[in-house]
């Protein structure tokens, strides 16, 4: 073929036309377009899509979310990688800063994390190096250390063939003095909070004769700022070495990964317990404050047969709530009422059985962690709101349900669930 | 639960650590809260030979809310308002014994950092329980206190007499106190050596400033991106919906939910 350009003329002036009837024909899917000196040309026109309004849209997010197809090759290439982490790696730390976690049920709270993110911003204060060392005592069920920020980790299950489970402050404690022998950490570091951070924090204040600062919220090298009594004053104090860290002291680590790597501690010195821990108790539910119990079944209008809620409620094991109209209608008490008026609760699942999801009540049920719904109508807005949701009448399901715990109760357990329903679980969990 | 209803044993002695504490809101002086409780918690113990105990100004009104709870009288180790309460109360504590010492987690005023107990349980070489909310049983010189857990849970611990507890807001909440009593009850004053506690000299104290909520930062890497997470709905609405079948099988799939998050067992 000889490298002579043959224009058409007519081609380009059905392609200069857009409202030609077969303009679309030739631009579309013809490769690159030359232009008449052989310049590669590109349609501003081609590019997007006809929305369904009938309005062009132009999708330049760069195919994050999968728009029209109008993917870029770099950009599918760049979400397709999502880049490691870099490591931050400490191979000879001139000081250490030991992180106690709480890691309450094994796993690390948002709280050990914001400690975490604590300890390196203080690492990062100083002039010299340091590495983060995170103590975990106990099992750990589910717990990413390396993305958390921990440089060390020291990971401890028994003290002189005691385990450490349960309420044992002074194995613990042990554990922390040779610690602080070993490494002499520069800061100690605890969540104050409930699950046994405050506790083990003021004994190893008190067992170093260190002053801790409690309640501290605001830390850098120099200054501490903490919450004093019933929260009305602020302390500002210079940092000290021991400090008892409120929740959202400081941002969690989140763009780095850490080595995690594991520290042997050479000699824990002995201890002969005084605290005997002999294990939890069983506590009514019903006694439970709404707003601290951990699983609630809450009853609304759509419940007819009030008997067999509160046998259910029983039968679960689960603290009872109700719906405002449940309330006043008499069926419950009032100090059982969630919601805007009521009780805001924080429990991890909440069953609502017949209630609607007025947003007064859906407020009141913010914080919770799964929620499933019993209703007969599939469109109310507890639905939209729930992970689990049911469609059908309460009676029936809630009498099912009681059987099923009252099965479980007397060990009779029922045929195992069919392949169905674990398929089910594994959706919902 | 096992058997909750000590009767008040005369043969053991309880002292109580009161505070002065603040209404959370308005400022003013009362008695505080969880020191309240742990004077109930002795009364149940001891009955009104327990004792109370406090280091400061007996000219403070609110003490006599202590003593309007029935109890005939209330030590007062007199001290400024900066002493350092710990070496006064372990001196007192040594002159006059006690099997069990209780106190308020934390004060309500002040630097608030509830210490005072750690303190004077290493001070003493005693074992401290904290956030107890019931001592259950007491014999043969080993205490069976209630401990209280968050999320309403308790735990049972097993300790040796004598020993420092402190009593948390799960414990029986405080009987009302009565004026006459209040009139009524004396306050044995001493003289505590105290140091005063020169380090908080150099703290500042400021009115509590509100805490910055924390922001749901996005840390993209392009404008875009920055763009659909300021825009976009969050992901994920609406969980599984179940339409079809028995009520059973509905049944079924609720237990599995309740199974596998561990709230049944
Ligand atoms: C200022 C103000 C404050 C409020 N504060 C609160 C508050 O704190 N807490 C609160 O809960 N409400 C509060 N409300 C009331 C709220 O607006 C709703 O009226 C209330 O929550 C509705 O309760 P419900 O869902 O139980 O009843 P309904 O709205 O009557 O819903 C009943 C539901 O049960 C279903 N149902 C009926 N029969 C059956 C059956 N056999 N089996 C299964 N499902 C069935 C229905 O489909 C329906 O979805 C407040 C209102 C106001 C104005």
């Amino acid at each position: 073929m000889s490298d002579i350009i043959r224009r058409n003329p007519r081609n380009e002036w059905i392609l200069r036309n857009r409202l030609h009837p077969q303009h679309d024909e030739l631009t579309a899917g013809s490769g690159p377009v030359r232009g008449p000196t052989g310049l590669l040309r590109k349609n501003p026109h081609a590019v997007g899509f006809i929305g369904p309004n009938g309005i062009k849209r132009i999708d330049r997010s760069a195919g994050t979310q999968g728009g029209a197809g109008g993917l870029s090759l770099r950009a599918r290439g760049r979400s397709a990688e999502a880049a490691p982490l870099p490591l931050h790696r400490v191979e000879q730390p001139d000081f250490y800063v030991a992180v106690v976690v709480d890691l309450a049920a094994g796993r690390l709270s948002n709280h050990d994390r914001d400690v975490l993110g604590q300890a390196h911003q203080l690492v990062k204060a100083q002039a010299d190096q340091g590495a983060v060392v995170a103590i975990a005592l106990g099992e750990i069920r589910d717990a990413a250390f390396d993305t958390t920020g921990a440089d060390r980790l020291i990971h401890l299950t028994e003290v002189h063939g005691q385990p450490l489970t349960g309420y044992c402050p002074e194995l613990k404690l042990a554990v922390l003095r040779a610690v602080d022998t070993e490494l002499a950490p520069r800061y100690w570091l605890f969540p104050d909070s409930v699950h046994g951070g405050a506790d083990l924090g003021a004994r190893l204040g008190a067992r170093l004769g260190e002053r801790p600062a409690v309640q501290a919220w605001q830390v850098d090298a120099e200054q501490t700022v903490c919450r004093g009594g019933s929260h009305r004053t602020d302390w500002q104090r210079p940092t000290a070495r021991l400090l008892l860290l409120a929740e959202e002291c400081a941002l969690p680590i989140d763009e780095t990964r850490h080595e995690a790597r594991p520290i042997e501690l050479a000699a824990i010195p002995p201890v002969a317990p005084r605290i005997e821990d002999l294990g939890p108790v069983e506590v009514d539910p019903s006694k439970i404050a709404l707003g601290e119990a951990e699983f609630i079944l809450a009853a609304g209008n759509g419940i007819q047969d009030w008997g067999q809620f509160h046998r259910a409620a029983t039968a679960l094991g689960a603290t009872e709530g109700a719906s405002r109209v449940a309330v006043d209608d008499g069926n419950m008490p009032r100090f059982r009422q969630v919601g805007a008026t009521g009780t805001w609760v924080t429990a991890r699942v909440y069953i609502a059985v017949g209630i609607s999801g007025a947003i007064q009540h859906l407020q009141g049920i913010g914080q919770c962690d799964k929620v499933v719904a019993i209703n007969l109508d599939g469109g109310c807005d507890m639905i939209k709101r729930a992970d689990l949701s049911v469609i059908g009448d309460s009676q029936g399901i809630l009498g099912e349900l009681l059987a099923l715990a009252e099965a479980r109760q007397n060990g009779t357990e029922t045929p195992p669930v069919t392949a169905n329903t674990r398929e089910e679980e594994r959706n919902v969990a | 639960m096992p058997n909750s209803n000590v009767n008040p044993e005369r043969n053991i002695r309880v002292a109580t650590l009161v505070s002065v504490g603040q209404h959370p809101k308005s400022g003013r002086t009362r008695r505080a809260g969880q020191d309240a409780r742990a004077v109930e918690l002795g009364l149940k113990m001891a009955g009104t030979a327990s004792r109370l105990i406090h280091v400061g100004d007996m000219a403070e009104p609110a003490l006599r809310q202590y003593l309007g709870m029935g109890l005939p009288q209330l030590s007062v180790l007199q001290a400024g308002p900066d002493a350092d309460a710990v070496p006064a109360l372990a001196t007192h504590l040594d002159e006059q014994p006690a099997d069990i010492v209780l106190t308020g987690v934390r004060a309500e005023s002040g630097e608030a950092s509830g210490m005072v107990p750690y303190l004077l349980a290493e001070r003493l070489g005693w074992p401290l329980i904290p956030r107890i909310a019931d001592i259950q049983t007491i014999d043969n010189g080993m205490a069976e206190v209630l401990q209280a857990l968050p999320r309403g849970q308790r735990r049972l611990l097993r300790v040796p007499l004598p020993f420092v507890a402190t009593v948390d807001n799960a414990a029986p909440e405080a009987r009302q106190y009565a004026f006459g009593p209040s009139r009524r009850g004396n306050f044995a004053v001493s003289l505590a050596n105290t140091t005063a506690d020169d380090e908080r000299q150099q703290w500042q104290e400021l009115p509590a400033k509100p805490r910055p909520k924390r922001l749901n930062v996005v840390k993209a890497k392009s404008a875009a991106d920055r763009f659909k997470a300021a825009t976009a709905k969050p992901q994920g609405q609406g969980g599984k919906v179940i339409r079809d079948g028995t009520d059973r099988e509905k049944a079924e799939a609720i237990m599995a939910l309740l199974v596998a998050e561990g709230v049944v067992r």
